[in-house]
């Protein structure tokens, strides 16, 4: 059947029809809904891991035990990951095993701009890359025939014009796969007897996987009239030029990105007067091409930085010249992302930047905590660094500090930097933002909401008996809603000679269950246009003609703004 | 065919997704090559949001881009004015005059522009301005604006009443169905 398919999705379909078995992954833009979908096949266990490094080795034991298995992440991602995956190149696999990693070029959701591909190559694990829905689906199920014929873990690469497009997709019957699980100490113990027995084989895989590169369908020469260039690319770039050039120029398009298929890659060169590599990013094909000794163009015309398009590519090409529509005299100002109005962060922001604290941040929505009016953040790195970051501010003599980080991060990575905090007896006040879901990201579950990735009830992690456990005495909850409680407990905390955790609790928002109360009103005569409630930033109060108007189409009556204004100005609607 | 493109543009929580997902569903029927590009992620969260629609013979990009655009669809004033320059010669911009201030507007760091639309019509743009958001309250719920601006876009196609109609039966819950057609209605005649 045709349909209309995300790229996400059909890589979820891919999977489903190759069997696979067992997902494990954690969320992150732009990879998150190949998971989301692949959980909707009744046939395929899927699950939210706390992180990616547990995703991929929960993915690792299920290909062990004889299922076709997949975990999923971002480019980011992947570094969390990074170190099971260097050495599950090593073991190989026993049913398939794939990777998915989706990278973020443009950074519409990112905190860096990093190529995953270089982990393919660091790691010598083959990388598919798809360049539309109908390739991530069959790529999908490609990875699954590679990883078991060649003994290996298999990513399929994504980008977010990829992940996130539709475009037509013919659907498959699904298969079912399954191998038993036999003990093979040699194969899957990696201490270095073992380890140094597996590494010329992962060389031999690699040179053997060159050789299947050369002529495998996924990589194909597209002929074109006109040889004075031909073009090497892959991904979405692969779309760019076909949309400028046609079939103008021979183009070698790639699907498989690591290894490269070396021979197929000089026998192209020599077919034109001049290669350009079109790709994405950093040097990647452009590289190995220069290792080979190849002439070809590529980051001397291209940039290295953020996303392409068609006429980004027209114009380095001097195929033509882009016209654009008419412009504006007018500045048209910018409408970055913004809290939503009635989000439970507010409050907690208002109230540290009302105490003027340093605030080392992490990475979810409470990331926008750091945009004026509050601009109540430090330092956006990682996640889980706030707690780590924090711990060396204070003992280092930073001063007044606290760290502010949400219930997924802290699940994620968070628990480690709250261990050293506690063993390391750092003065360190740390914050658990806590909207009982995984906001940024979508709304999906995490350890601690009591839900798994089906919907279903399950364990639920309780933060305030965790951090006890680890060894923090002080650990409190407030209402981020309660101004003058997040006020006291901060000023307690900061003051006390032993490291402490916040809890700041309320359900996000936007969640369905979460009931909201009617929009507050302003009384125009009572307000002062003192501005006292703009400080919050929240969406839904503005100015008008001096006096603070609120959105009732916005406004979820949370009240925060309510206890700012010292005359009585907002206040909820009265009662019939 | 030539690719023809729609551009959707908006705030983000507008709901622009499902006025691509009626598109798409649309164009599918027809037989269309099509690409459509949405944004998810951090811009939903109240920003500026671009969903890139696609279709004719064979499609390869997955986004419009400067120059481009055979109609840009606009669920607000300040987005229409953001991306005039998206525009082909010749194309169209099909908007919604509601204005939302955006956070540097409400902090008083920069000002929204006045008098858009005759400013686009000024600078020789084709703009087909309305108040949807009224119409959408009168079909029934403010959050109708995406399907009557859609019934409002239906005007410069000739896909049929029923063809339409079967793309929006696909695209919502059957309890929104009659809310939605209204809505449709409503921008088809506005
Ligand atoms: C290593 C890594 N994995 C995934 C992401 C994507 N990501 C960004 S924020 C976030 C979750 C935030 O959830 P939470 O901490 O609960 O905060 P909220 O958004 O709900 O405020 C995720 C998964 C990332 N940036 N880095």
């Amino acid at each position: 059947m045709k349909t209309l398919m995300l790229g996400n999705e059909a890589v979820a379909r891919g999977l489903f029809e190759a069997g696979c078995d067992f997902v494990s992954s954690y969320p992150g833009t732009p990879s998150t809904e190949i998971t989301e979908a692949v959980a909707k096949y009744p046939e395929v266990y899927a699950e939210w891991a706390p992180n990616e490094k547990v995703a991929m080795e929960a993915a690792f034991g299920a290909c062990l035990s004889g299922k076709r298995s997949f975990c999923g992440m971002k480019h980011v991602g992947l570094n969390v990951a990074a170190d099971p995956l260097f050495t599950i190149a090593y073991t190989g696999v026993n049913a398939g095993m794939v990777i998915g990693v989706a990278d973020d070029a443009g950074m519409h959701s990112s905190q860096n701009e990093q190529d995953s591909r270089h982990y393919a190559r660091a790691a010598k694990v083959p990388m598919l890359e798809p360049s539309d829905s109908a390739e991530a689906l069959a790529f999908a199920k490609l990875a699954y025939e590679i990883s078991e014929e060649f003994d290996t873990p298999v990513f399929i690469k994504m980008c977010t014009r990829v992940a996130h497009s539709q475009s037509i997709v013919e659907t498959g019957e699904r298969v079912e796969v399954r191998k038993t699980y036999e003990k093979d100490p040699q194969k899957y113990i990696m201490m270095p007897g073992n380890a140094k027995r597996r590494h010329p084989i992962v060389e031999e895989r690699t040179q053997k996987l060159i050789a299947w590169g050369e002529t495998a369908p996924v990589n194909r020469i597209e002929e074109g009239e006109d040889h004075a260039f031909g073009i090497i690319t892959s991904s979405t770039s692969y779309q760019y030029v076909k949309e400028v050039c046609g079939d103008k120029y021979p183009v070698l398009k790639l699907g498989m990105i690591w290894p490269l298929a070396d021979g197929l890659l000089t026998k192209f060169a020599a077919s034109v007067e001049k290669v350009i590599v079109v790709e994405e990013l950093d040097s990647f094909i452009e590289t190995r091409c220069h290792e080979l000794g190849l002439n070809v163009a590529g980051k001397d015309i291209f940039p290295c930085i953020d996303e392409f398009s068609q006429n980004l590519v027209a114009d380095k090409l001097g195929v033509y010249a882009p016209v654009c529509g008419a412009k504006l005299d007018d500045v048209i100002p910018a409408r970055p992302p913004v809290m939503c109005a009635g989000c439970p962060h507010r409050g907690l922001y208002y109230t540290l930047a009302k105490n003027k604290v340093t605030a080392m941040g992490d990475i979810g929505c409470y990331t926008l905590g750091a945009v004026p009016p509050l601009a109540a953040l430090d330092t956006t790195i990682c996640m889980g660094a706030s707690i780590s970051g924090l711990h060396g501010f204070t003992k280092a003599g930073g001063g007044k500090a606290v760290a502010v980080i949400g219930d997924s991060t802290f699940m994620h990575s968070g628990v480690t930097g709250l261990i050293n905090a506690a063993y390391n007896e750092s003065n360190s006040t740390i914050i658990i933002v806590d909207n009982s879901i995984t906001g940024m990201t979508g709304h999906q579950q995490n350890p601690t909401t009591g839900f798994n990735l089906k919907g279903d009830p399950c364990t639920k992690i309780d933060l305030e008996t965790l951090c006890r456990a680890v060894g923090i005495r002080r650990v409190r909850v407030v209402d981020p809603y309660d101004l003058a409680q997040c006020d006291a407990a901060l000023k307690e905390e900061l003051a006390a000679d032993e490291p402490s955790v916040i809890i700041s609790r309320r359900p996000c928002a936007l969640l369905k269950y979460v009931k909201h109360n009617k929009p507050l009103e302003v009384d125009p005569d009572k307000c002062k246009s003192c501005k006292m409630c703009m400080k919050i930033g929240c969406p839904a109060i503005s100015m008008v003609d001096g006096k603070a108007v609120v959105d009732n189409t916005l406004c979820t009556g949370c009240g925060v703004c309510a206890q700012l204004c010292k005359f009585d100005a907002l206040k909820a609607p009265q009662e019939v | 065919m030539k690719t023809k493109n729609i551009m959707i543009v908006g705030v983000g929580g507008q709901g622009s997704l499902l006025a691509s997902k009626l598109l798409g569903k649309l164009l599918l029927t027809k037989g269309y090559d099509i690409k459509v590009s949405e944004v998810h992620g951090m811009s939903q969260r109240g920003g500026s949001v671009v969903t890139y629609v696609r279709f004719g013979d064979k499609v390869y990009s997955p986004v419009i881009d400067k120059g481009e655009a055979d109609y840009i669809v606009s669920f607000e004033l300040l987005e229409a004015a953001r991306y005039t320059e998206f525009l082909k010669p010749g194309g169209k911009i099909v908007t919604n005059t509601q204005q939302i201030n955006p956070m540097p507007v409400i902090t008083g760091a920069a000002e929204y522009p006045a008098d858009l639309v005759k400013k686009m019509q000024a600078a020789g743009i084709d703009v087909d301005a309305f108040d949807a958001l009224k119409l959408a309250e009168e079909a029934g719920s403010s959050k109708a604006v995406n399907i009557v601006l859609m019934g409002h876009l239906s005007k410069n196609f000739d896909f049929t009443m029923e063809e339409w109609m079967q793309a929006i039966e696909s695209s919502v819950p059957a309890k929104f169905l009659e809310l939605n057609k209204k809505a449709f209605m409503l921008g088809r005649d506005a």
